[in-house]
């Protein structure tokens, strides 16, 4: 089942390739069913995922590939892989359905964007650490060509900058995970064998290289400040519906990997540098703040963001790989937290780089200070834009909140000081995102805007689910705090 | 006599013979009849060696002269399918040369002689094997005798290699003056204690001697010359087959020196290092594909290389070596499959667009370039993970991050041919060569996937793969 909701969106890419009678439209009904098949499976498997298991992960499928080098077709899920699982399948829906300029090429746009889609659910969905960063390397190759030919602005040079430095951070994470495989006896790249036996504990200096390779790669896709200078670019240039997708998921790939590898299968080592990573983190928080603040193009304040968002992440994350067996519940929380900031932030930033795409579409211009006003003639966007803004800044009864009020307490146990600093992301944050929708939607309506759209039909719809999750997992975050949970109580070890 | 153990070999021979009888009694026009017969020369000598892979076991023959191990039947097989590609790529090419009936039969000598370099486990043999590779490769490169290009790269080939096979010939003499024989199998057990300023110096000489054919620093000059120059098979056809005999017999020479008191590894290592680093860097601005190609085979060998400094120290590192040339060669036959459909068109302007005029001859070639970078799951990729995981594990963690950061760069520059492909609109490019040159064409990029696709019984054929002596 999980296999099928690999391989559906993949065998649409091939098919959309090769009809080449297909006109635009039938092209984005034909992306959008086969972007719907993993939503549905994706539903199944969170009615068949059972969170009170012991087991690690569930709904296990398997099938040998390269034996020999202990490779093998391994998907599985926990509780955290389900959750962006399910988030993936979602935007890649909202995006192939966002309506967007395909520049004359439908076909082959929508058939990239569900390669994209079979890449990203196969990395979360791997069990095995080969094919991880197979589908981690792929996902590369499809947002590259997302951008270098749906793009505006310098897409080729923002896609090559992309392309390059990602595949650095990939390579390097690559020589980590061959460390680590190499620990292994006999060799494997499964997953759970890896995290259960823990191959590199006790290692020392090895171990520590390792670990650094591992998150050195895994912070450039994250980004972490200092290197995530490709992103600012990378989201301005992409179409809005791509930006939604490299925001919402592919950043994401970062953030599940360094739960997926270092913390789980290198615990010991993790721990001994978790404060590390927790101040890079903090700085990630208010550097991107701050960074994002200054901005006027409405894409890159927003990209910012992101880095801010990130970097409560990564700080949950090192968080709950600390050394602190007596803060064993504020690191749960913390890990939770973490998981929920990443949901919360796939769809908050997603539904904010959706609305940028609406902007470009209407206006192709996305300098702040050339707007004013459009509270008047676009009620419907003021009002999206508004509550996923809100969203983002962490107010209470939305989805950001519960994820940052988790991963402050945690973080207030573990690490107060570090906590102190990171609040005043949050206080940035509040101003940057209110100054932008000041400047956006109130004062004087420059008079080219008058005509101004609101949105249409078919955005509303697809915006009017991603903010009525925000809403849902704000109001009532029962039902994916205790997938969460389940996998957060296994993974920082208690009972 | 262990005839049969050479029987592959003979056969090329043979074949070429026949070659050149044949065409000498043929019209100007149906000089392609070479094309066959070498086709089948191929098949014959690939049923051969199948079969003594398979029935023999892996053992040294004619008194020790003679490898008939893993390793060598393997390169031997990947000789023979470059060979049979070279040869499918050439009838059209040459169409216009009154002569060509010949190009089949050196081809075929070309490939016995890189085929006994593989096999040599002897110093003799491998200089025999060297010669008879060189003479003929010279002669492949300048084949369009009225084109200065080609005749300029066979010339650069030649001096490059008449300079470098003395400091073979010095090398192996070095050696022989050590081990007082020219047999591996007693080299390898009267070495120890031999002096180790004559074996560091043999090692260094060889290596050197070794290059040329490899297309290695500090030999490594006249890969782009013959890329660009020579007639586009041959250039398919040197910047492969010999190579791949000649990383077998590096390999099989420096695992004979005591690791003790030569640095061989360090030495091999730093090869491969400059290699792929020159190589890459190189590669950077050609504005020429097949300039470029030749820039990015010098890198592929420097990759290859990675296996040989952890001989012996790492089991994975003979099955990564196997299997990365192969790897290598099959992208490097796509590439140049590409080059020989487009009728030689190399500028990087003439790409501009071929994606919406030949989808599928532009899909070969960006097949075959992400290949070279490692993107998965094409060979190169397999290829690559296979020597990252052999070299970390045999100490030479470093070798893998300079790999690393080099595969990063080489992205660039393949890169500056794809987008162009895919992406511009660029004027109809001319009418393809021809429908032997796209089954060879496409032969080869099919290769490149299934290597990477379904590895398992490669990697199970290299596993069981042993160097001798």
């Amino acid at each position: 089942m999980l296999t099928a909701s690999i391989v559906v969106p993949f065998a649409g890419a091939v098919l959309l390739v090769a009809a080449r009678r297909l006109d635009g439209r039938t092209a984005r009904w034909v992306a959008v069913a086969a972007t719907a098949v993993p939503l549905v499976l994706m539903v199944v498997a969170w009615v068949r995922y059972d969170t009170s298991s012991t087991a690690l992960f569930q709904l296990n499928e398997r099938a040998p590939w390269i034996p020999s080098l202990g490779v093998g077709w391994r998907v599985g899920v926990d509780g955290i892989a389900l959750a962006l699982a399910s988030l993936t399948a979602l935007l890649f829906c909202a995006a192939v359905a966002y309506p967007v300029d395909t520049k004359g090429q439908p076909r082959h746009y929508y058939a990239w964007m569900l390669f994209l889609e079979s890449v990203s659910l196969g990395l979360f969905l791997t069990t095995d650490l080969l094919l991880f960063y197979v589908f981690f390397d792929l996902s590369l190759v499809g947002m590259y060509f997302l951008i270098a030919r749906w793009g505006h602005g310098q897409p080729r040079v923002t896609a090559l900058k992309f392309f390059l430095y990602t595949l650095a951070g990939s390579l390097v994470m690559l020589l980590g995970i061959l460390g680590l495989y190499l620990e292994t006896d006999p060799l494997t790249f499964d997953m759970a064998t890896i995290i259960r036996t823990q191959p590199l504990a006790g290692a020392g200096l090895r171990a520590g290289m390792v670990l650094l390779a591992l998150i050195v790669g895994l912070a450039v896709k994250t980004p972490l400040v200092p290197v995530h200078t490709w992103l600012p670019p990378a989201h301005v240039d992409a179409p809005g519906p791509v930006s939604a997708i490299l925001a919402g998921v592919l950043l994401k790939m970062g953030t599940f990997g360094l739960i997926r590898i270092p913390l789980a299968m290198l615990s010991d080592t993790f721990a001994d540098w978790a404060f590390l990573l927790a101040i890079v983190a903090t700085i990630s928080i208010v550097y991107g703040a701050l960074v994002a603040l200054g901005q006027t193009n409405l894409k890159a304040r927003i990209a910012y963001t992101s880095i801010n968002h990130m970097g409560y992440a990564v700080l949950g994350i090192a968080v709950a790989g600390a050394m602190a067996a007596d803060h064993a519940d504020a690191r749960r929380l913390a890990l939770t937290g973490a998981t929920v900031e990443m949901v919360a932030h796939g769809l908050i930033t997603g539904a904010l780089f959706l609305i940028a795409g609406s902007f470009w579409q209407r206006t192709q211009d996305y300098d702040l200070d050339h707007y004013g006003g459009l509270a008047q003639p676009a009620r419907t966007l003021t009002f999206a834009t508004t509550i996923a803004a809100f969203a983002s800044l962490g107010l209470p009864g939305l989805a950001g909140f519960v994820a940052e009020v988790q991963i402050f307490i945690g973080t207030f146990a573990v690490y107060p000081a570090a906590a102190a600093v990171a609040l005043l992301g949050l206080l940035i944050t509040a101003a940057l995102f209110l100054q932008m929708l000041q400047k956006l939607f109130f004062g004087e309506l420059p008079p080219e805007h008058h005509q101004f759209p609101d949105l249409a039909r078919s955005e509303t719809a697809i915006l009017g689910v991603l903010i009525a999750l925000i809403v849902l997992i704000g109001v009532y975050p029962r039902w994916l705090l205790d997938l969460i949970d389940g996998t957060s109580r296994l993974l920082v070890g208690t009972g | 006599m262990d005839i049969g153990g050479i029987a592959g070999e003979l056969t090329v021979v043979a074949g070429a013979a026949v070659v050149l009888v044949v065409v000498l009694f043929v019209r100007r026009d149906r000089q392609w009849v070479g094309a066959p017969i070498a086709l089948a020369t191929c098949g014959i000598a690939v049923a051969l060696i199948a079969i003594r892979l398979a029935t023999r076991p892996q053992e040294l023959t004619w008194h020790g002269a003679w490898a008939l191990d893993g390793a060598a039947g393997w390169a031997e097989l990947v000789i023979l399918a470059t060979t049979a590609i070279t040869v499918a790529l050439s009838p059209q090419w040459f169409a216009t040369d009154a002569r060509h009936g010949e190009w089949y039969a050196l081809l075929l000598l070309s490939a016995a002689g890189a085929m006994t370099m593989a096999s040599a486990a002897d110093s003799l043999e491998l200089l025999l094997g060297v010669l008879l590779s060189s003479t003929t490769g010279y002669v492949l490169a300048a084949y369009h005798r009225r084109s200065a290009l080609s005749v300029e790269a066979g010339a650069k080939y030649f001096l490059v290699g008449a300079l470098t096979n003395t400091f073979l010939l010095a090398g192996v003499a070095l050696l022989f003056g050590a081990a007082g024989t020219t047999l591996y199998d007693r080299t390898a057990t009267s070495l120890p204690g031999a002096s180790t300023v004559t074996l560091t110096a043999a090692a260094v000489l060889v290596t050197i001697g070794l290059a040329f054919k490899l297309g290695a620093v500090p030999a490594h000059t006249w890969v782009p010359d013959v890329a660009q120059g020579a007639p586009a098979p041959a250039a398919a056809f040197l910047t492969v087959a010999p190579k791949i005999g000649a990383i077998v017999a590096l390999a099989r020479i420096l695992s004979l020196l005591p690791d003790t008191s030569v640095g061989w590894r360090p030495l091999a290592a730093g090869v491969a290092a400059l290699t792929m680093t020159v190589g890459n860097l190189t590669a950077l601005w050609q504005d020429d594909v097949r300039r470029l190609l030749g820039w990015s085979s010098v890198s592929q060998v420097g990759y290859a290389l990675m296996a040989i400094p952890v001989l012996g120290r790492s089991p994975q590192a003979l099955p990564a070596l196997l299997f990365f040339i192969t790897a290598y060669a099959a992208g490097q036959l796509a590439a140049f499959g590409v080059v020989v459909q487009l009728r030689g068109r190399t500028s990087l302007e003439d790409y501009r667009g071929l994606a919406r005029w030949r989808p599928w001859i532009a899909a070969a070639l960006i097949v075959a370039l992400l290949s070279f970078v490692g993107i998965p799951p094409l060979a190169g990729f397999t290829g690559k993970l296979l020597l990252f995981t052999a070299t970390i594990d045999g100490g030479y963690a470093w070798l893998a991050a300079v790999a690393a950061i080099n595969t990063v760069v080489s992205l660039f520059y393949y890169l500056r041919i794809i987008t162009p492909l895919t992406l511009d609109h660029g004027p109809r490019p001319v009418p393809v060569l021809g429908r032997s040159a796209a089954a060879a064409t496409s032969l080869a990029t099919v290769l490149v996937i299934t290597l990477g696709v379904a590895a398992q019984p490669f990697l199970d054929a290299g596993q069981n793969a042993r160097l001798l002596p």
